[in-house]
């Protein structure tokens, strides 16, 4: 009876199961890869930057990449002269408003915004997507459309390494009509790498985080065998 | 001899500086006594189990909101007007402790993971009351306490949760405010009143930030106190259900009684450290809890002008949303968002009544009868799945089955004077069991 009740009690967290509507591909990269982060970074002052932000961060926080504060200088930041600046867009707000009917998003913690629900880490999946995704739609304002983001606001900005994509309808696959600077497999690296420089952008200190987590656990198991062996000694004569 | 604030007597110097000092002061301030009547000499019942640890780690956790929320609101600004990146300042701040302020991520992830933690540990020590009737006579005054405990909890738990200013802090509490507004007569105003505003804003903010870091907290503080001192006027129940103090040795003292120190402090020492391992493990490799203690939409700024497909209130809070969820139809010529409010309302104020609805003969679930089981686990069957809609988009399928946990949810305690007769009881032994 009791072993039925307690099956009972988890029952429900076991039907615990969140979808998404479109499936998503599994982003290949890692956090801990510090020269695909700077390949990220790159990609991401070059193209994203012109128009979404990143104002949580602070140029200087590119140098926990493992770059000197010349290189931050000299390759990433378009935007301003200061190292301690916040990452701002160049653009200006009330003309982005007037060119995209809205302000593009500031992208600092958008890998974290995009996760869901029993597992915070699909945002990733979601970006490395969304970024591979876009095709040509005549219907749309901009002449894009996208898979993952449908009637998306955002043109293809990276269609000059990817190329153009046409849907084809009949199969409802994207097909490359027109190849771009990359070749296909070079253009998911250059996304896994952009892709990977947001997730560590969310949370800068994620990998600290965790090591000091260890360390922190191993203290604590170590108090548990002493608080233990106290509670023991002063409970041998409660009988 | 009573337990707490017992006649005792004032401490002797032995003559040395110390010991004269604390004469001194023994002389002008209970310290002694309070030392004694609170935990030298205050007498538990030697079988607490596993149960038993969730009240000190209530107020360890209590402890861990207070200090890391002071640091926090060092940092933190209750603004919702946008910077210069046209982000609102207050959820910018957060983002700048994360990132800017030396340990603030570490700090913030106390504080997130710490409401999480705290409502497990409060819904674990409820469940305790519940299954040893800890609230029977002479408790019910700590029981309520508690109940008010919990209602205070709740309110903090709201409030603080809007100051991130991110999408779900700003339409939670968007939905939330406007319910009041179903109220007959009063209810527009009412909201009015709660926002300080049409819409929840910049006032809205501040009110909340004022509410979460004052007002509630010290009327928190002065419930644990009180819980704490009605608790130890009667002395703790324990797992058998039964009343130590009636078998005494000829010094007073409860034969299955032990000083709540050293035993009961080296002992909770041990279920903190435990319990710290389960918080760090959280804090330090999923502090988002899955989604659930960080809701991934709150990682976007609040937007009043753009409404997320689905708002869900956080985990804590979604039996209670699901029952209000639940009522869909309408009595008596009032709308059934009114009914839905009222049956959230009640869902969380019932509780308070279990000391007069529980008619059993015994107080623990130990000797008590299948009927008890049965009921009591079917409730918690019921309050997860509620809970579980609650994280859900609406559907059917969903409005029935939360309709159905809804009715058992209310028949458990209006049920109760007669259900907890019916049983079949076991005698209860004469002094406590292992």
């Amino acid at each position: 009876m009791k072993k039925f009740l307690i099956a009972l009690l988890f029952a429900p967290v076991l039907a615990f199961a969140a979808g998404a509507n479109v499936p998503l591909d599994k982003w290949p990269g890692s956090v801990s890869d510090k020269a695909a982060l700077q390949n990220g970074a790159k990609l991401f002052v070059n193209y994203c930057m012109n128009c979404h932000g990143a104002s949580y961060m602070r140029y200087k926080n590119l140098m926990d990449l493992g770059l000197t504060e010349q290189q931050v200088k000299e390759n990433l930041m378009f935007t301003s002269d200061k190292i301690g600046d916040l990452m701002m867009v160049a653009a200006r707000h009330d003309e982005q408003k007037l060119w995209f009917g809205a302000m593009p998003p500031d992208l600092t913690i958008i890998a974290r915004a995009r996760g869901e629900l029993g597992n915070p880490g699909a945002g990733a999946d979601w970006l490395y997507t969304y970024l591979r995704t876009f095709y040509q739609d005549e219907k749309r304002p901009t002449g894009w459309n996208n898979v993952a983001f449908e009637a998306v606001g955002m043109p293809h900005v990276l269609w000059e390494l990817q190329g153009t994509q046409v849907m084809n309808h009949e199969t409802h696959k994207l097909e490359l009509a027109v190849p771009g600077k990359m070749s296909p497999a070079e253009f998911d690296k250059a996304v896994s790498d952009l892709v990977g420089f947001m997730v560590w952008m969310g949370e800068p200190q994620q990998e600290y985080r965790k090591t000091l987590g260890i360390f922190v656990l191993a203290f604590l198991a170590l108090l548990f065998v002493v608080a233990y062996a106290l509670k023991k000694e002063y409970w041998k004569d409660i009988h | 001899m009573t337990m707490a604030g017992g006649n005792f007597e004032k401490y002797k110097s032995d003559g040395s500086l110390a010991g004269n000092v604390l004469e001194w002061v023994d002389a002008r301030f209970p310290a002694t006594s309070m030392w004694k009547g609170h935990l030298s000499e205050y007498y538990a019942p030697k079988n607490f189990n596993f149960w038993y640890f969730f009240g000190s780690l209530a107020l360890l956790v209590l402890v861990i909101q207070i200090v890391t929320g002071i640091f926090l609101v060092m940092h933190y600004k209750p603004d919702a007007s946008l910077n210069a990146a046209g982000v609102p300042v207050a959820f910018a701040s957060v983002e700048y402790i994360m990132r800017d302020v030396p340990g603030g991520w570490l700090i913030r992830y106390m504080h997130s993971t710490g409401a999480s933690a705290f409502f497990i540990v409060v819904y674990l020590h409820m469940f305790r009351g519940l299954i040893y009737g800890s609230y029977r006579k002479p408790r019910e005054l700590t029981w309520l306490f508690g109940v008010g405990i919990f209602l205070v909890l709740m309110g903090e738990a709201f409030f603080g949760y809007l100051l991130p200013w991110g999408q779900m802090s700003y339409w939670g509490a968007q939905v939330i405010v406007n319910l009041f507004g179903a109220i007959p007569v009063v209810g527009n105003d009412l909201s009015i009143l709660i926002r300080g505003d049409f819409v929840v804003g910049d006032a809205t903010l501040n009110r909340f930030f004022s509410f979460h870091v004052i007002a509630f907290p010290l009327v928190l503080i002065g419930l644990v106190a009180a819980h704490i001192l009605a608790l130890h006027e009667t002395g703790s129940n324990n797992p058998d259900g039964i009343d130590i103090k009636e078998k005494k040795d000829e010094k007073g003292i409860p034969l299955d009684g032990i000083p709540f120190h050293p035993y009961y402090t080296v002992k909770d020492i041990v279920g903190v450290v435990v319990f710290l391992m389960a918080f760090s493990a959280i804090m330090f490799f999923a502090p988002e809890g899955g989604g659930l203690f960080l809701e991934t939409p709150n990682f976007y700024p609040a937007d009043p002008l753009k409404t997320p497909p689905h708002i869900a209130p956080v985990w804590y809070f979604t039996p209670y949303y699901s029952i209000l969820r639940a009522i869909v139809w309408n009595f008596f010529g009032l709308d059934a968002k009114f009914w839905g409010v009222v049956a959230m309302g009640a869902s969380v104020v019932i509780f308070a009544f279990l000391p007069w609805l529980d008619r059993s003969p015994v107080r623990s679930i130990r000797y008590r009868g299948p009927i008890t089981k049965v009921m009591i686990t079917l409730f918690v069957i019921c309050f997860l799945i509620l809970g579980y809609l609650g994280t859900q988009s609406p559907s059917a399928m969903g409005e029935l089955i939360s309709q159905i946990c809804t009715v058992f949810y209310f028949g458990f305690f209006l049920a109760m004077p007669w259900w907890s007769r019916m049983d079949k009881f076991k005698p209860v032994p004469e002094r406590v069991t292992k």
